[in-house]
Formats: C-alpha cells, sequence, structure tokens
C-alpha cells in the first residue's frame, strides 16, 4: 500500500502487475479515495496545480495550470476531452494507462472537469483500441455503481487511429462530426466541442494531476528538478531487448534508462521526444538527462515521451526515408505547404537514399524546411521538416555515402522505427 | 495592421503576392510567405484590396500585437 509521503517511483505505474489495478477496489486500496471535490473551489485545483508545475505530456508540455485557467475563465458550459488517441506508433503509453490504470485518468478527468466548470468529460480513444474501451467502459461502470461523488457525466469516444487523430482541433473536429483534420481559427479553449470551451488534457497529464490532487503540489515536486517536476511515463523502443513503457523520475540520466531497457548493441543515435522529436548521437548519449532543461541543450524535449535508440545495424538513412514517407502520407492534405512541401522532402530524402538526387538536393531540403515552418494550420508540417533536418545533420556522413554511392547493406535491416501502416485521411472524390 | 493567411482556404492563386510584394512572396508551389512585419501605413490601402481579391478569402487583416 503507498503511503502519502512515499517519495520513491513508481507513483503513476504502482501496483501495476502486482494488483488488479483496473479494479476499483484496488485502486483505492492502492491510492486512497479522492478528496471530496465538491469542497474544492476551482480556483484551488487550479492554484495546486500551478504550484505542481504539472505540464501536458501529450508532447507539447504545456503548462496545465495556463490551460486550466484558460477554459475556466470562459463563460458558456464547459466540456473536457481526455485524450487517449495516442497517434504516434512508437507510442504506448497512454494505452498502458487506459488498460491498466482506468480509474486514475479517470479520477484525473473529474478534477480537472471540477477545476474548469465542465459536467461532462468525453474520455476519446483509438476506434480500434478495443481493450482500453472495455476497460474504461468497466471502470465508469463500477464507478456508477459505488456512487462516487464528484464525477462528471462520463462518456467514451473512439476516433479514427491516424497520426493527427490527436491534434487538438483535429479532435476537436472529429467529436464535433467532422473529418478528424486540423481547423484554422478559434482555440478549442474558446469554441470547441458542439461550440462550447473545451480543455483538452492527454491522459497521462490527468493521471498526474489525480495523485497531485491526493497527496499536493510539494509531493509533486519531491521527484523531478526545479523546470521540469514530478514523473514521465516513456515508452522505450528500437534496439532494446526490454522495449515497453517506464516510469522515469524527470532527470533521469538517459544511459540508465537504456541499460534498464536493457540495450543489446552500439547505438548510432538515439530519437528523444518521438517522431516530431531530435536525433541525439550516439557519441552524445552520456550525461545526457531527461529534464526539459538539460534536453533544451541539444535542442530536444521529451515530448510525449517516446525514446527510440537506433542501432548500428540499422540505416539511418533508409530509416529517415520510411518516416518522411509516412509524414507526407498522414497530412490532412489541406494546407498547401503541407501537402506539396511534406511531399517533396519525402520524395528528396528518398532520392537522396538510393543514390539519384541532384547536387543541390540538400540544399534544397535546408530551404524547404525554413519555408514550410510555421505555414500548417497545424503543426504537423513544423515537426516532420523537424525531423528531416534533425537527421540530415546527425546522419551526415551517411546520407553523404548514400548520395554517392547509392544504398548500403543496412538499408535492408528491418525497419527501426515503427510505422503502423496507419490508414491516412481517405483521398477526396 | 499584418496580414495573415488562412492556411487551409488558400489554394495559391498567387494574387496577394502580386499586389503586396512587399509583405508576401511565393513559396516553390505558389503559397504565400509572409514576412511577419507590420503593413506601413502607406500600403494599408493596397492591403485591403489585396484580401478583397483574394479569390478563397484566405488573406486576413489583423490588428498588431495579435
Amino acid at each position: 500500500m503507498a503511503i502519502a509521503t512515499e517519495q520513491a517511483l513508481p507513483r503513476i505505474l504502482t501496483g501495476i502487475g502486482e494488483e488488479p489495478m483496473a479494479e476499483l477496489e484496488s485502486h483505492l486500496d492502492v491510492h486512497g479515495p479522492l478528496p471530496d471535490l465538491r469542497r474544492w473551489s476551482p480556483e484551488q485545483i487550479i492554484s495546486v496545480v500551478e504550484r505542481s508545475g504539472l505540464r501536458g505530456h501529450g508532447g507539447a508540455s504545456f503548462p496545465m495550470a495556463t490551460k486550466l485557467r484558460a477554459v475556466a475563465s470562459r463563460r458558456k458550459p464547459k466540456i473536457l476531452v481526455a485524450n487517449g488517441t495516442e497517434g504516434e506508433p512508437a507510442s504506448k503509453k497512454d494505452r498502458v494507462l487506459l488498460r491498466e490504470l482506468p480509474h486514475l485518468v479517470l479520477d484525473g478527468a473529474a478534477i480537472a472537469a471540477r477545476a474548469v466548470g465542465a459536467g461532462e468529460a468525453v474520455i476519446a480513444i483509438s476506434d480500434v483500441d478495443e481493450r482500453s474501451a472495455r476497460s474504461l467502459e468497466l471502470a465508469v461502470d463500477e464507478r456508477q455503481h459505488a456512487g462516487l461523488r464528484g464525477d462528471p457525466q462520463f462518456q467514451l469516444f473512439g476516433a479514427p487511429e491516424r497520426w493527427l487523430t490527436g491534434q487538438e482541433s483535429a479532435l476537436v473536429n472529429v467529436l464535433n462530426g467532422g473529418p478528424g483534420k486540423p481547423t484554422f481559427g478559434p482555440r478549442p479553449f474558446e469554441r470547441g466541442v458542439r461550440q462550447r470551451p473545451t480543455l483538452v488534457q492527454n491522459v497521462e497529464t490527468l493521471a498526474h494531476l489525480a495523485l497531485i490532487a491526493r497527496h499536493g503540489a510539494d509531493w509533486f515536486r519531491l521527484l523531478g528538478t526545479d523546470r521540469d517536476p514530478g514523473s514521465a511515463l516513456v515508452t522505450v523502443a528500437g534496439a532494446v531487448s526490454a522495449p515497453g513503457v517506464y516510469e522515469i523520475e524527470h532527470g533521469m540520466p538517459l544511459e540508465e534508462l537504456l541499460q534498464t531497457a536493457d540495450g543489446r548493441e552500439p547505438l548510432s543515435a538515439v530519437l528523444l521526444g518521438g517522431y516530431f522529436g531530435t536525433w541525439l548521437p550516439g557519441a552524445h548519449i552520456r550525461g545526457v538527462r531527461l529534464a526539459a532543461e538539460h534536453l533544451a541543450e541539444h535542442g530536444a524535449s521529451l515530448g510525449a515521451g517516446v525514446i527510440v535508440a537506433l542501432g548500428q545495424s540499422a540505416c539511418p538513412v533508409a530509416e529517415t526515408a520510411r518516416i518522411a514517407d509516412y509524414f507526407a502520407a498522414q497530412s490532412a492534405g489541406q494546407c498547401g505547404p503541407c501537402t506539396n512541401g511534406l511531399g517533396a522532402v519525402a520524395d528528396t530524402v528518398q532520392q537522396l537514399a538510393t543514390g539519384t538526387a541532384s547536387a543541390g538536393a540538400r540544399a534544397e531540403l535546408a530551404r524547404w524546411g525554413k519555408d514550410i515552418k510555421g505555414r500548417g494550420a497545424c503543426q504537423h508540417p513544423d515537426g516532420a521538416v523537424r525531423f528531416v533536418s534533425s537527421a540530415l545533420r546527425v546522419f551526415a556522413e551517411d546520407f553523404d555515402d548514400h548520395a554517392r554511392h547509392g544504398p548500403c547493406p543496412r538499408c535492408s535491416h528491418p525497419p527501426a522505427l515503427p510505422a503502423t501502416p496507419i490508414p491516412a485521411f481517405p483521398v477526396a472524390r | 495592421m499584418r496580414v495573415a493567411v488562412d492556411p487551409i482556404q488558400c489554394v495559391a492563386h498567387g494574387l496577394c503576392a502580386e499586389l503586396l510584394p512587399e509583405r508576401i512572396r511565393l513559396d516553390d508551389w505558389g503559397y504565400p510567405i509572409l514576412d511577419g512585419e507590420p503593413v506601413p501605413r502607406e500600403l494599408v490601402g493596397i492591403a485591403r484590396r489585396a484580401a478583397d481579391a483574394c479569390p478563397t478569402l484566405a488573406l486576413l487583416l489583423e490588428p498588431d500585437g495579435k
């Protein structure tokens, strides 16, 4: 049984594998009951969140308190959307949470709903994620039967499984009956689901909130660094023998995490922060700590917590070409700079990989990288060109080699970066 | 005043760059790239005309500081 003052890890993952944590009884045994929310004013909740320093775990690391305030200050009735759609093929942590620890997510959703004044909470997951759907349905049922006080009206929603589905405005769009494409104009906190001010929050962020409500802001800050307090769920993939979801303290050395996940070969690089993230060369792994302020020195962030180890037996050029293709295919096809730009970037990277590119190909990629950035309705094009330019920088020698001599023997290595062939948007007409 | 583009509405007619080259150039695919600078007083009339001329009404005029 966990004690309120306990500092050690795990926090979120407490009880997993030991107790049937998906059941309300075990959840309450391990974490204790949630404080009676009706005795907390919205502002009290928001100020605890503010003092905790909790940031979003969906990728953008936005301070949660700022977001709560933006929604809470609007006049109309609000809606909460717990975002568990997890469109990134390499990420697994939200699924683990939804399947194994649904009550932690629902607790957090109840608190966030209370903080912004929302009577409804939509839990959005991928429509092919049946295990999470089942676990959440059972959990919501259990809570209703137990008569948990302070719960909002929960509603489950299956959104199309796609890279872009989890993007805030795209998720609001699909919840409003649209095709699930990002929108331009009012942001969800202004006008979201059914025109109401909408708080969209990643499910892991809500799970942290569930623990902060129980133990307080100071407890939360016992782990982590000054700028990046608390713990985080990360998904480790690639050249490790024990890939999967781990809970880490912010500030943990990357090397230690890779050892825990049992790195099985020398690494040429590590991708930090997922596919919209940054490559860290293998030689720079030592000394890197997994906290915002340390990662910023390497131009990286933890994002949604995806860390992919690229072994020396894999070809970084082939991997980059494959993911560049995937990004182009996952574009919503709405904005010209994204539709045309990502296609051109993917084609050119492919030409570099096969040794058929023109002499000016890399200069052109660099120019496109600058031109494309910031010109879509969402950040999809920005993330895609960041990934490619990071790869061109870190793997410059490999790209040189391919540009001159074409594919290398490592190009046929099985893909290290998963790119689940999840359907892109249906082509219009 | 500044100019902005609704990237979803824009279909690269390119009139804006023709009318307001001081603030707008086109990328390799004909879509406008804005330099983000304010529109000086003497160009405000032209900027308005450019916004009106856009066939998809994708060119937007915004007050400064937004």
